[in-house]
């Protein structure tokens, strides 16, 4: 058991790659946000489901209500993370949308660069 | 349990952490900061929960990572609302340029 923790958790660490080199690479907050949003959600929900198996590989097999009290709480901080990482990453890019911040257009010969094609 | 692996795993996650805190301090706009540090925060709940792995206090940790959660959550709320309101109340003084009207 501790060694499908371990495969999960390296899971979360592979899509927490994922979303750092979306928000480092991707030209405007628009599509930060969309790489940010997805792997973030996943790659929290696979970390936690790791730390549960290790955390009940930790018991070595005699479980009771205090396992059972700490198995609850974190499938609780699964089921919020997969509510409110969505409604923030919403609401943050509805923010984004309401400020008038331009999103980005692809040109002849145009670097990826948001802040250079708003110095044109 | 070895606890080295998970000593390796969340030094990966705070080295993960390092874009994003790049990405938080010279983001272009408002909300690319905000995205970096709402992010920084989930990934910060998660390495709350892998220290409590390692001290074998997981009981006393996962409150914490909870209640960060929450904090987290309702800071996002807050800050995209307040920047929301901003955003209708000043037009383009904030430094950010506004969509053309064509």
């Amino acid at each position: 058991m501790i060694y499908a923790a371990y495969g999960f958790m390296i899971l979360g660490l592979l899509f927490f790659l994922g979303t750092v080199l979306g928000v480092h690479r991707f030209p405007d907050c628009y599509t930060r946000m969309h790489g940010a949003a997805k792997g973030d959600t996943l790659s929290s929900i696979l970390f936690i489901v790791g730390i549960i198996l290790a955390a009940l590989h930790h018991d070595h097999g005699h479980y009771d209500v205090a396992s059972f009290v700490r198995t609850a709480k974190l499938l609780f901080i699964i089921v919020f993370l997969f509510i409110a990482s969505p409604a923030a990453s919403h609401a943050l890019v509805a923010a984004g949308f309401a400020r008038g911040i331009s999103h980005w257009q692809k040109r002849e010969g145009d670097s990826p660069s948001p802040v250079e094609e708003s110095q044109e | 349990m070895h606890k080295e692996a998970l000593v390796i795993y969340g030094c990966v996650l705070i080295a993960f952490m390092l874009p994003l805190l790049y990405r938080a301090v010279v983001g272009p706009t408002t909300i690319d900061r905000m995205i970096g540090v709402n992010i920084i925060g989930t990934k910060t709940t998660i390495l709350l929960l892998v220290v409590g792995l390692i001290f074998e206090r997981l009981d006393m940790f996962i409150d914490l990572a909870l209640t960060y959660a929450l904090l987290n959550f309702i800071a996002s709320l807050a800050a995209a609302r307040l920047l929301e309101r901003m955003g209708i109340s000043d037009d383009g003084s904030s430094g950010e340029k506004k969509v053309s009207e064509e």
